[in-house]
């Protein structure tokens, strides 16, 4: 790899880590205001205008305060709980295509942190290490509640997973690819996967929100039954970093989301705008600006997903535990099977005869 | 016996299959929160904003001048014993020659002090006073507090300002029921507020 490719790479990977960090820290934010505006307040509006400084007090706070480990805890995995949970979390977001290419100096760089023709696998591995975090951090507190938050939270994770990589086969199937760039690149224009899967979408929503541990499946920190779940004995930015990593995870998941079933960085009329572009512009400076408005688009995508998350999470009670169980294993896989099954079908039987009707 | 008709009869019907997808009723929730999401809201900004609490409430005192702007206070102590946490101190003094203008009466209070701590702002000050003197203001809060000497008020914060008058629709018991009453039956609508008891 040359020089200048390198300096270009590490600056997209700087740009993706802290756009990630920046929009996890007003999510925080954001996350107060909806529930506010939901229950008819104005919410947080005195820290900087409309709030806008909250998200630094409360980490400020967050790190002043007395960072305590419980006598009886496993020092070492009790301090890596966090830190895994953060880690892991920050990690998945670098597969994820943000952008079409950035030309400069005649160097093609794609607006993505690595780009590997096995990112759906990457984040599906990143994301079942994850729950590490929680698990290691729960069992290392020596504390009976914590200890069941983390159990719930592993057996959650593993139940949806299952049902959240079903779902996502039915894709691979219709693209026959695993990188996430060739599957946004198929979905170009408004030929995007949600009109072809609607019920793998909503197979995958469900899947997303239990495995972020958001309402209505957050059940790993039901206060009413486990004190504070698995970040009971948590304290200080130890606790944020958790509830920092959640914020994360809803971030990368609605990027995610965009990217297999909403077109990524596509939008009705690209074709277009990208021929005025390069027209008006130039081909390089054209191509760039073009890029560029592909990457807002897909961040409008991800910022309507997640304020989605929000509005669920305010809306919808918490379910009960065999309940949780009994939609995972029982709803959801039938359904995510039934739904490759159609596709299959559609691929064999509905394609050769559509493509057929169009010629 | 039946109190009301929002009793709804229990049923243990199993759900069919539209309501076990759960689909339908999410929307339904959602779109109630959406409502609210754009719905006005219904803070008041505290500090900044003030709610009016109403003729009766009972907020911070103040010593009533009388019409010429004299102090109306005798000194009589009534309200230092009618006070049930003891919050009122004061000190007596004779008029002397020259200070009719200042004084109604030929006794008044060199120094008046109430602890606003000890305070419980019950009123039974005003009801004591045979003179019309103490009242609690019911437009105004006793503000917060710092040090410890903000707490003691004296003379200087309890006394009338003739410049900036305290105004009121009634100032007795009786008269605000026969306002109240006739308020009631619709007779009168506004009342001329009025700075003298």
């Amino acid at each position: 790899m040359e020089l200048t490719e390198l300096i270009i790479k590490s600056v997209v990977i700087l740009v993706v880590f802290g756009l990630t960090l920046v929009i996890a820290m007003y999510s925080t934010w954001a996350e107060r205001k909806v529930a506010a505006f939901i229950q008819d307040r104005p919410g947080p509006n005195r820290a900087g205008w409309g709030g806008l400084l909250q998200p630094l007090s409360d980490a400020g706070k967050m790190f002043f305060k007395e960072d305590f480990i419980p006598a009886q805890a496993n020092k070492w995995l009790f301090i890596a709980g966090p830190g895994i949970a953060m880690i892991t979390a920050l990690m998945t977001s670098a597969v994820i295509p943000f952008g079409n290419t950035f030309i400069y100096g005649g160097k093609e760089v794609a607006m993505q942190g690595v780009e590997t023709n096995i990112g759906v696998l990457y984040v599906f591995g990143i994301v079942a290490l994850g729950v590490y975090g929680i698990m290691i951090g729960g069992w290392a507190s020596n504390n009976k509640f914590s200890l069941l938050g983390a159990i719930r939270a592993a057996s959650q994770n593993i139940s949806y997973e299952v049902a959240m990589g079903l779902s996502i086969i039915a894709i691979l199937m219709m693209s026959g690819s695993l990188s996430l760039r060739e599957i946004v690149n198929q979905q170009h224009g408004g030929n995007w996967n949600i009109f072809y899967q609607p019920l793998g979408f909503i197979i995958f929503l469900v899947c997303a929100f239990a495995e972020c541990n958001r309402t209505p499946f957050d059940l790993p920190e039901c206060e009413t039954e486990l004190v504070g779940g698995y970040h009971t004995e948590y304290g200080s930015m130890k606790l944020g970093f958790y509830l920092f990593a959640e914020y994360i995870n809803i971030f990368v998941s609605s990027a995610f989301m965009s990217t297999l079933y909403f077109g990524g960085y596509n939008y009705p009329g690209m074709d277009w705008v990208y021929a005025q572009l390069t027209g008006a512009l130039g081909a390089t400076t054209g191509h760039n600006i073009a890029s560029l408005i592909g990457m807002g688009v897909l961040f409008i995508k991800a910022l309507a997903f997640i304020f989605f998350f929000m509005w669920v999470r305010w809306t919808l009670p918490r379910f009960r535990y065999d309940q949780l169980m009994d939609l995972g294993w029982k709803k959801l896989i039938p359904l995510a099977l039934v739904n490759i099954l159609i596709t299959g079908a559609g691929i064999l039987l509905l394609k050769p005869w559509l493509t057929a009707l169009l010629d | 016996m039946q109190l009301t008709n929002r009793s709804k009869q229990v049923s243990n019907k199993t759900m069919t299959f539209s309501e076990s997808l759960f689909l339908p009723a999410i929307a339904k929730g959602l779109a109630i929160t959406l409502k609210h999401f754009f719905s006005k809201k219904v803070t008041i900004q505290y500090p900044e904003v003030k709610r009016y609490l109403g003729p009766v409430f009972r907020g911070r005192h103040i010593l009533k001048r009388d019409e010429q702007g004299r102090e109306r206070c005798t000194a009589c102590g009534l309200c230092a014993v009618a006070c049930p946490a003891e919050a009122i101190s004061m000190i007596a003094e004779e008029r002397t020659k020259g200070e009719e203008h200042l004084y109604r009466e030929e006794k008044y209070a060199a120094v008046y002090e109430i602890n606003m701590l000890r305070c419980i702002f019950c009123g039974l000050c005003e009801e004591a006073c045979p003179k019309q003197a103490i009242y609690l203001r019911h437009d105004e809060f006793v503000p917060v507090f710092t040090e410890r000497d903000q707490v003691i008020w004296g003379k200087d914060l309890l006394v009338e300002d003739m410049n900036n008058r305290y105004k009121r629709e009634a100032w007795t018991k009786e008269e605000a029921r026969q306002l109240d009453q006739l308020k009631a039956s619709g007779k009168v609508t506004t009342v001329e507020t009025r700075a003298i008891p």
